[in-house]
């Protein structure tokens, strides 16, 4: 079967299995080579496809415990993030942390260590974690959390899936008053101007900024910044009398039910877009206000299959992250190149990034960008001397945004590389568990 | 969360449509209980039933297959269900059943024997209570045998017919028996198999669509979950036999 990422770039041919029953999931590791596994495919890059056989994990779907006591939570692992929502935003809970989509299962989440608007707060997903259950390339299924099996844990916790399969995990959900998001809106009139609203708003629980792309000179990194808390009850009555305390998502009605000819998303349009955005984000000012919790976290997920306005070729996400002393620096020529390029991506955000996490989680402390860009004959060249100015800021890039860095790149990036590949070796991960991705960084 | 919460019982809980069934009883605030011969792989979904809507859900070991076991299964719930789903089916191998007669019994008494006597036991002790709604799922296969798939279509003949007459039998007393034709729903079942898109339901409409016919103010005797299927198959029900016996289907 061909599969591809959510970049749709790059496709490779290769053997698709579901995993219905968790109990059949050590046999079929024990007996393929060249295997990964794959959860909703949100990855952009090439991550979750096997170099032989890719191993979806969707059939693994059951809720198996929960404490409303603790907000404990034991899921199997193909378990969509969107299903968690659906069964306990109603009831008062909240994940720990989400990323920018809510159609990601909870093994991709650990695998790729996610982070969200509130990682200078919280950390990124695998910090929540309990425990996991992981089946290993010998098939043997074991346990493991921060105090058990911790250096197998440590791998597996971003370690892209190349550990073994997740077939199962628990973590904490948090308690919270309503489904509304009290957002504030601060405007950065230059880059500078972004990450000092970022370092200000290190108490808010959630922050991000969304940089305005096409905005050259003085104005470059010109950017919103969207503070956030969850309301609380007396917030959401006093302000919305009339809305439900804790709303469930209104299913998207908006689609882009083919490949949009990758015109529509030519320069002109681009700036069009960012000028209104802009506008509009600027209009609302400093004054707080309350968001439904699927916009303000979720804002695509509004629209079905968004990744095909981007043609048929496909687009490449580009997300780096840099220490804080070279931060400006650094993203300055980034932002720079990209306007100067006239490739201005149809997104750009900025966000501040706390501690980091495991063996080989992309978050470190400084400041993390990601850029859209769709897939054409210059496209490469761009990211290549891009990715130069992030491995000399003492950078790295995101795994699973990344379709295309080079080894030099990525082992720049990675220093516990040696240390990851030891494990991989003890367990007998090399060979067995291999994707596209790791092929080709030569993990 | 009220203390007198009626309670379903899903015999098939394996199965897909079994599982959206129980969910769509919990999520409409049912407890649940659950009977499967594989009491693992039941208690996984129990589970999942459970965390999800914060429902009771139990689990009972049940084989269709064997009808001696059935009253004291029924006697050894703890409650005596106010609904009773049946979604037990096993569609075989049609060339198999041709050739190898215990398979094709075995289907025989899979969608039908089997689930036709546990369902009369429930209908005389519902009769016995007074109250007590039925429902069983059988298929559009059993409308009119084909030569690809008679034995399963026979067998969901003989349960739908069954079905008719209990409701008949039934009618007077005011309890509800409903039959459900699902057309092609995506399952376990049918996995790998080329389904139309538009006659294909996912396992969760079928289980909204039980929940409304059996439970809802305005109750259904026979749904077909796609109302499409009716046409298509009164269509192939209006065929002249002499037409219909030379059709390749
Ligand atoms: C619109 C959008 C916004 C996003 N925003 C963010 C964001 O804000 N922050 C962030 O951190 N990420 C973000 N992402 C990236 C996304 O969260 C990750 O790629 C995540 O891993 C996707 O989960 P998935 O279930 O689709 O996994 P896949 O894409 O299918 O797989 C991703 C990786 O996880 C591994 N994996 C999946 N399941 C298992 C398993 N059961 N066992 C072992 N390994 C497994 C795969 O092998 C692969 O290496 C975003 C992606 C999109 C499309
Ligand atoms: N899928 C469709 O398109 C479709 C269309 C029309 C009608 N149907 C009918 O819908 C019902 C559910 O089907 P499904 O698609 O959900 O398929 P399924 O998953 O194969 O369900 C069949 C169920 O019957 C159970 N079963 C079989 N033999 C049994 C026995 N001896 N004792 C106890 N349980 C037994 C199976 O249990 P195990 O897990 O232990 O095998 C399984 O739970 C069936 O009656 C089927 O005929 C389905």
């Amino acid at each position: 079967m061909l599969l591809e990422g959510w970049g749709r770039y790059p496709r490779f041919e290769s053997e698709a299995l579901g995993l219905g029953d968790p109990l059949a999931v050590p046999g079929l590791v024990a007996s393929s080579r060249g295997i990964i596994a794959r959860g909703n495919g949100r990855a952009y890059g090439d991550a979750a496809i096997g170099t032989r056989r890719t191993l979806g994990a969707l059939g693994l779907d059951r809720m198996k415990a929960f404490d409303p006591q603790s907000g404990r939570l034991t899921v199997e692992a193909g378990m969509l993030l969107s299903d968690i929502l659906a069964a306990f935003l109603p009831r008062g809970f909240f994940p720990p942390v989400v990323p920018g989509t809510k159609l990601v299962t909870v093994g991709g989440m650990i695998a790729a260590d996610v982070h969200g608007k509130n990682h200078h707060r919280d950390g990124s997903f695998g910090d929540h974690l309990e425990q996991l259950t992981l089946v290993l390339p010998s098939g043997q299924a074991v346990a493991c959390g921060p105090s058990e099996n911790a250096d197998l844990f440590r791998a597996t916790v971003g370690g892209m899936g190349l550990t073994g399969i997740i077939t199962g995990a628990t973590f904490r959900m948090k308690p919270v008053e309503t489904g509304w998001i009290r957002q504030r809106t601060i405007v950065a009139k230059d880059l500078a101007g972004a990450l000092k609203a970022l370092d200000d708003s290190d108490a808010a629980t959630y922050s991000v900024a969304w940089i305005d792309c096409v905005a050259r000179g003085a104005g470059l990194g010109r950017s919103l910044i969207f503070a956030g808390e969850h309301a609380t009850r007396q917030e959401v009555s006093s302000e919305r009398p009339d809305a439900p305390l804790l709303p469930l998502a209104s299913p998207g009605r908006l689609g882009v039910p083919f490949d949009l000819p990758a015109m529509t998303l030519n320069k002109a349009s681009v700036a069009a877009f960012n000028e209104l955005y802009f506008r509009r984000g600027a209009r609302n000012g400093d004054k707080p206000f309350l968001t439904h919790w699927h916009p303000y976290f979720f804002p695509l997920d509004g629209v079905d299959r968004w990744n095909r306005i981007y043609g048929r070729r496909g687009f490449l996400q580009h997300q780096c992250v840099v220490p804080p002393a070279t931060a400006h620096a650094a993203l300055a020529e980034i932002l720079d190149r990209i306007t100067r390029s006239g490739k201005a991506s149809f997104l750009a955000v900025l966000k501040k990034m706390g501690a980091g996490g495991s063996l080989m989680s992309f978050p470190m402390p400084g400041y993390t960008l990601a850029l859209d860009l769709r897939v054409t004959d210059e496209t490469f060249a761009l990211l290549d001397q891009i990715d130069r100015i992030v491995v000399a800021a003492g950078g790295r890039l995101y795994l699973a945004k990344d379709a295309r860095q080079s080894r030099q790149t990525f082992e720049a990036g990675y220093p516990t590389l040696g240390r990851f590949n030891d494990l991989r070796s003890a367990i007998g991960a090399p060979g067995h568990m291999a994707s596209h991705l790791s092929s080709r960084l030569g993990i | 969360m009220t203390e007198n919460r009626k309670t379903m019982l899903l015999i098939g809980a394996t199965s897909d449509i079994g599982r959206a069934t129980a969910m769509a009883y919990a999520e409409a605030g049912w407890q649940v209980l659950l009977a499967a011969r594989n009491v693992q792989s039941a208690q996984r979904n129990a589970d999942d039933i459970a965390t999800r809507t914060g429902a009771g859900v139990g689990v009972h070991a049940l084989d269709i297959l064997h009808s001696d076991a059935m009253p004291g299964f029924v006697d050894g719930l703890p409650v005596l269900p106010d609904t009773v789903v049946c979604v037990v089916g096993e569609m075989g191998d049609q060339e198999r059943a041709q050739v190898e007669f215990d398979h094709a019994a075995m289907v025989f008494r899979t969608n039908f024997e089997g689930p036709s006597l546990l369902l009369g036991h429930f209908a005389n002790r519902f009769l016995a209570r007074g109250s007590g709604s039925i429902v069983g799922v059988s298929s559009v296969a059993g409308d009119r045998g084909r030569g690809t798939n008679y034995i399963y279509g026979a067998a969901k003949a003989g349960f739908t017919a069954f079905l008719s007459g209990l409701r008949n039998r039934l009618a007077p007393s005011g309890l509800r028996v409903v039959t459900v034709k699902p057309g092609f729903v995506r399952t376990r079942m049918t996995a790998g198999m080329k389904l139309p898109g538009l006659l294909t339901a996912e396992p969760a409409e079928v289980g909204a669509a039980i929940l409304a016919a059996a439970e809802g103010k305005r109750g259904r005797d026979v749904i077909y979950v796609r109302p499409v299927w009716r046409g298509v198959m009164s269509v192939i029900g209006a065929i002249p036999e002499p037409i219909f016996k030379k059709l390749k289907l």
